[in-house]
């Protein structure tokens, strides 16, 4: 009597529906990575260390460089993450 | 002259029942065609398309210069028109070169061909990345299916960095999404992803929606591209795919579901 759980059952989460928004994550995820590769985001990130360096102790992993795209533009992110002890 | 690859990142998807079919449709308007199997090692196209006791030398054999294409090209069964270049079945992979490939289609060119489809190998590699350099369109071939999906997004980022087009920073490549073993019933019920979520994931145009039917396995069984099984849902459908790839437009046809009247369903039937 499936019709009956059909009509009384609790909804279950359509599968097309989990596919379609796990393939939304993998697909944004794989067009960050692959999109056509900022080569240089490795040497700012150096540079960008040097510099901060000067005035502040920051480890190199607390400086994270991402180019993020969205429809039609793209957006330089750069995250420094400041250890409280130097902060003044 | 236009080069079209018909590429889809994953295997059995259908890249090769679509090559077949759409060189066949292309033919069948009247145009000069020629279809070439990149899958250097695992060639299937001639099976496909029924001419796998004519092949005499392949596209290794003619970029190699042991042959020239008018040896190597085969005539087509059913039309005139339409040529097939078949893949060599021995060789390994490397003996395929971008400068090969390019006097190859520049000797099709030069023979009057209107279209030259480009039936690419599964995966990523050499062949695959070969058979879509040249490209001025590419019919991406994808199966409503997670693996098929993210595969195809992936062969779009390869189409628009690698092809020449890309690379001499010239128009890009003109991208068309064809769905493919879709059924309306499945997505009716929630349990397939629809032609539209499709599209959207992927950001192509449409270019048609081919149903899941068991004349595919009919079409290769008997070596006939599917596009001539007339009066078939698929053939029908390859048909628009080509109408529409030529500048046509067709309402899309074969991916609504009717569910069965009640009465159906209580007295059984189809």
């Amino acid at each position: 009597m499936s019709w009956l759980s059909d009509l009384f059952g609790p909804k279950k989460p359509k599968s097309a529906d989990l596919a379609r928004e796990r393939l939304t994550v993998v697909i944004a995820r794989q067009r960050a990575e692959n999109g056509p590769s900022p080569d240089f985001l490795p040497a700012l990130q150096k540079d960008l260390i040097e510099v901060i360096s000067k005035y502040v102790q920051v480890n190199p992993d607390d400086i994270s460089v991402q180019l993020e795209k969205q429809d039609n533009y793209e957006a330089l992110k750069v995250n420094i993450v400041l250890p409280e002890f130097t902060m003044r | 002259m236009k080069t079209v690859v018909v590429t889809s990142g994953k295997g059995g998807v259908g890249k090769t029942t679509t090559s077949a079919s759409i060189c066949t449709g292309l033919a069948l308007r009247g145009f000069k065609t020629a279809v070439i199997d990149f899958d250097v090692g695992l060639r299937n196209l001639d099976l496909i398309m029924g001419c796998e006791r004519r092949v005499v030398y392949d596209l290794i054999n003619v970029v190699n210069k042991e042959a020239n294409l008018h040896q190597a090209l085969i005539k087509d069964k059913h039309c005139d028109n339409l040529f097939v270049l078949p893949a060599s079945q021995t060789r390994d992979k490397d003996a395929l070169t971008e400068e090969g490939v390019e006097e190859v289609l520049k000797g099709l060119e030069h023979q009057g061909f209107d279209y030259v489809v480009c039936d690419s190998p599964a995966g990523i590699e050499r062949g695959a990345v070969l058979a879509l350099t040249f490209a001025d369109e590419a019919i991406v071939v994808t199966n409503p299916e997670v693996s098929s999906i993210r595969d195809s997004d992936r062969i779009l980022g390869i189409l628009q960095s690698k092809s020449r087009r890309a690379k001499e920073g010239r128009e890009p490549v003109k991208e068309h999404l064809l769905v493919s073993r879709y059924s309306p019933k499945r997505v009716e019920e929630g349990e397939m992803l629809s032609y539209k979520d499709v599209q959207e994931l992927l950001r192509v145009p449409l270019i048609g929606v081919i149903p899941e039917s068991e004349i595919v396995l009919q079409a290769s069984n008997q070596g006939t591209p599917a596009i001539h099984l007339t009066g078939s849902d698929v053939a029908e459908a390859y048909l628009d795919v080509v109408a529409r790839f030529l500048g046509e437009e067709r309402e899309l046809r074969f991916v609504s579901y009717e569910k069965p009247s009640l009465l159906k369903r209580i007295f059984g039937g189809a």
